[in-house]
């Protein structure tokens, strides 16, 4: 027999064991998210680190590429060699010997090819009139038939049923391999997804992080240090206060709309350039180091400031020789946490032209350039299959980035802790 | 000379500045056997500001001053008809210079175009060799002065200290700077835009179709810019959000600060920083690439037709995004109560469920109202994920299977790619603009001083 009481009291302790497990499954939920997203990025993007390319044996005849001595750097530069990349396959298919099939044939191996035979002629200039066997790249259709990601059958087929029979026949061969793919982590972009690498993107956010790096560090420091040890309790003061703050919640869209409005169209800087993105992502940076800097300037101890200045240190020598080093490890550590924000942003980017289509790896932050998640955003719209497993690998980079800042964070915030300690 | 080039003789310069003020100061002829009242790294930091300061702000000027000395010049042949705007003549400037510099192809320029460029380039060549000079005699004087005012009991330090404490008020407000900067920016494009259509065309129009004709008897291009639907759609997503973002984030924010052992915190707080940290980007490629095939397979089993492009998949992304905004700031609110409350009430014989729920979230609920605002702000202006994955066609519905547009969206569509200066399409962008910022900055206030006010009741 139960008693009403104890009725009560099971009924309050199912309450409390539904509301605890609402705490659990809301975590639950979040954290299979994050797992699924991440399983999902990384299957689909580690093989974008690999390609597939065809061992072919090239005759590198000299007539055929339109090369004519002294092989110098500019002539190889200048010189065909779509034929005898195209050459080396059709040697493989004597059989085939229509125009239009071989064609078709043609079809298999990347653009790429040519370039390839060309690295291989700019080092070895002394090979021409000989026959080598070089590896090229498949073309993005094939290379994703390697890698699973295209069905061989089905309604959607993009291939020929000949296609099909001369891929087996190769990889029967065994001339198919599976190569570390380096032209994706050096290479610029390309308009085939075989050939598209994140070189150009990484260097170009790589100059928009050093400019913002350059302009928000010491100004955040200066505007931080002012607020914190000279600043007179006046209105202004407060205004500024107010406005950093509400400048860090500001969307990001508007910063773009800033830097569009102002440092492209009246200042007249050059668009797409990393310079330009480096400033905006500055202006978003800034609020993050002066709330970290001013976070640990009030963390040094009242001490080190009262022995300075009985020493006879003037105030803003108490500030530049011992407040600010003592500070420094937490102001670098909201820095870079700051800077791990910029690298994610886009949108403001988007705004001031870092979209442009742009195969060249910049070599200074005034060339036009793309930046990381920019990239991921142009590859994510585009239509072609090969362009899938790029976008998910270049997320991963970014996430290692991403994640090794934060550590870097981490690492400087733990071992100042035990240093204090 | 190049930029580079320039900043290289300006380091150079101030370095050497530095070096001989502080020779200056060491050496003993100059001493005469005395001390000198400021130590020597003062003296040669004097000289350095004394050649650097001139020379940036010769920089400045130059830059402030370069487009309208010599734009006019260029710009002479370029007479505007009566009655076109004057930004007409800024779009021709930039593209003149961008010519010039290589960014884009002169190649199919109109002879008009390629003779500016040219009398753009060669005057641009006097102006730098003008510059140059200017520059450096800056420097030179400027290191002059400083040099000559140094003495053995010439208070260096004070002065450098006097110029430091200048410079971090000056960074200060460049905070204030760019606030000023983005008001202005879009108070003035987006008053151009409502020259063209009427304020409340745009707040209360019901109908967005920003393409505007180019010629006169061109078809299907009416230029509609009734912003209602941008912010149904918003509204919209933003809510979807909200479902997903409020439960889920403050349960967790209750569970880690009521229940979770140290051990679990220090495991579960770094995967809701990871969740924090992943670019926007990233989640807009999740919701258009995974969750919205995944939703529109799982209305159509159920008999449901649901958009690629469905509002749904992009406020269910979003709604994640935002979990960890919210269950951390909800968390900082709950650990803030004072534990006197929760004795209390344990101590009467309620349950923990029982204290939470009663006691502690009504005293937290200011500052988690609070913290919902936030989120809600960044819903609003979140960009990338509504760019990515809830599609660009302006329908007015609620229902959350379709596909809607929100104001980051169409800002960033009209903005990205080829601009056509002053038309109402370029500038509609930034009146989007300006009432976001609005919209943000009013939630912001509010929710900072809800939260400032619950922050001092128990401290």
């Amino acid at each position: 027999m139960i008693t009403p009481n104890e009725k009560l009291v099971r009924k309050r302790k199912r309450a409390e064991m539904r509301f605890r497990a609402y705490g659990i499954l809301s975590l639950a939920a979040a954290g299979s998210v994050l797992l699924f997203l991440i399983l999902t990025i990384v299957s689909s993007g580690y093989t974008a680190f690999f390609r597939a390319t065809v061992e072919l044996d090239v005759q590198l005849d000299a007539s055929r590429m339109s090369l004519a001595e002294p092989y110098s750097q500019d002539v190889l530069m200048q010189g065909r060699y779509t034929s005898v990349a195209r050459d080396a396959l059709y040697a493989q298919f004597p059989d085939v010997t229509d125009r239009k099939i071989r064609r078709s044939l043609a079809k298999m191996l990347s653009v790429g090819g040519e370039l390839a035979v060309r690295d291989y002629l700019l080092e070895y200039a002394d090979r021409i009139g000989s026959t080598v066997t070089l590896e090229l790249p498949l073309s993005s259709d094939f290379d994703q038939l390697y890698k699973g990601h295209l069905p061989r059958t089905g309604e959607h087929i993009r291939f020929s049923k000949q296609q099909l029979q001369w891929y087996d026949r190769l990889m029967a061969k065994g001339s198919i391999h599976y190569r570390f793919n380096s032209q994706f982590l050096f290479g610029g972009d390309s308009r085939y997804p075989e050939l598209a690498g994140i070189g150009g993107a990484v260097a170009g956010s790589f100059y928009a992080l050093l400019v913002c790096f350059l302009l928000a560090f010491p100004l955040g420091i200066a505007a931080a240090t002012y607020l914190e040890e000279f600043a007179p309790d006046t209105r202004l003061t407060r205004v500024i206060e107010a406005n950093i703050n509400n400048l860090a919640a500001v969307p990001s869209v508007i910063f773009g709309l800033l830097g569009l409005a102002i440092f492209l169209n009246v200042f007249g800087l050059p668009r797409s350039t990393p310079l330009v993105g480096g400033m905006v992502l500055s202006l978003m940076t800034l609020p993050t180091i002066i709330i970290a800097t001013r976070a640990s300037i009030r963390s040094v101890s009242p001490g080190i400031r009262q022995a300075a200045l009985g020493m006879g240190a003037s105030p803003v020598q108490v500030v530049f020789h011992h407040v600010l080093p003592v500070a420094m490890p937490g102001t670098l550590t909201g820095t870079i946490i700051g800077l791990a924000q910029a690298l994610g942003e886009t949108a403001p980017l988007l705004m001031i032209g870092m979209v442009a289509f742009i195969a060249n790896v910049p070599a200074t932050p005034l060339d036009a350039s793309a930046a990381l998640p920019v990239q991921i955003f142009l590859w994510a719209e585009s239509a072609e299959r090969g362009f899938v497993e790029k976008t998910s690998a270049a997320i991963m980079v970014i996430m290692t980035f991403l994640i090794l800042m934060n550590l870097l964070a981490v690492i400087i915030r733990s071992r100042t802790q035990t240093r204090v300690e | 000379m190049t930029f580079l080039q320039l900043l290289f003789v300006f380091m150079l310069l101030t370095i050497t500045a530095g070096f001989l003020g502080w020779r200056r100061a060491t050496d003993p002829v100059f001493l005469q056997g005395r001390r000198s009242r400021s130590r020597a790294v003062y003296h040669g930091s004097y000289t350095a500001l004394w050649c650097a300061v001139p020379m940036i702000v010769i920089m400045l000027c130059w830059l402030m001053v370069e487009p309208w000395f010599i734009r006019p010049a260029v710009l002479q042949a370029f007479a505007p008809a009566a009655g076109e705007p004057a930004v007409n003549a800024m779009f021709q400037y930039l593209e003149i210079r961008n010519i010039a510099a290589g960014v884009l192809p002169g190649s199919n320029a109109s002879e008009m175009v390629i003779q500016a460029v040219e009398s753009y380039k060669s005057l641009s060549q006097t102006a730098g060799v003008v510059l140059s000079i200017l520059f450096l005699v800056a420097g030179m004087l400027g290191f002059y002065r400083g040099y000559k005012k140094l003495a053995v009991d010439f208070p260096a330090r004070e002065q450098v200290e006097k110029f430091v404490r200048f410079f971090l008020l000056a960074s200060s407000t460049v905070a204030i700077l760019t606030t000023l900067g983005i008001v202005l920016a879009l108070i003035v494009e987006a008053l151009r835009f409502f020259k063209h259509v009427p304020l409340l065309d745009f707040l209360l129009g019901f109908k967005w179709s920003p393409q505007v004709a180019i010629r006169a008897d061109q078809v299907g291009s009416s230029g509609a810019f009734g912003a209602i639907p941008l912010f149904a759609g918003t509204m919209l997503i933003a809510f979807i959000a909200m479902l997903v973002a409020v439960p889920l984030g403050l349960f967790s924010a209750i569970y880690l600060a009521e229940y979770a052992r140290p051990s679990v915190r220090t495991l579960v707080k770094p995967m809701l920083e990871i969740l924090a940290g992943i670019p926007t980007v990233v989640y807009g490629f999740f919701a258009a690439l995974i969750v919205a095939p995944l939703i529109v397979d799982a209305s159509s089993t159920i008999g449901l037709h649901a958009s690629s492009e469905s509002a749904l998949a992009a406020g269910l992304v979003m709604g994640v995004m935002i979990i960890p905004f919210i269950s951390s700031l909800s968390d900082d609110v709950i650990t803030a109560i004072p534990t006197s409350l929760r004795f209390g009430s344990l101590a009467m014989g309620a349950t923990r469920s029982e204290t939470i729920r009663k006691v502690i979230l009504p005293a937290a609920l200011p500052g988690v109202m609070g913290a919902i605002l936030l989120a809600v702000s960044r819903a609003i202006g979140e960009t990338m994920i509504v760019v990515m994955a809830a599609g660009l066609a302006a329908n007015l519905t609620a229902n959350p299977l379709e596909s809607v547009t929100t104001v980051t969206a169409q800002i960033v569509t009209i903005l990205v790619g080829d601009q056509e200066f002053d038309s109402p399409k370029t500038l509609a962008a930034f009146a989007l603009g300006l009432t976001l910022f609005c919209v943000t900055l009013v939630l912001n206030f509010i929710a900072l001083k809800i939260v400032r006010t619950y922050e001092e009741r128990y401290d």
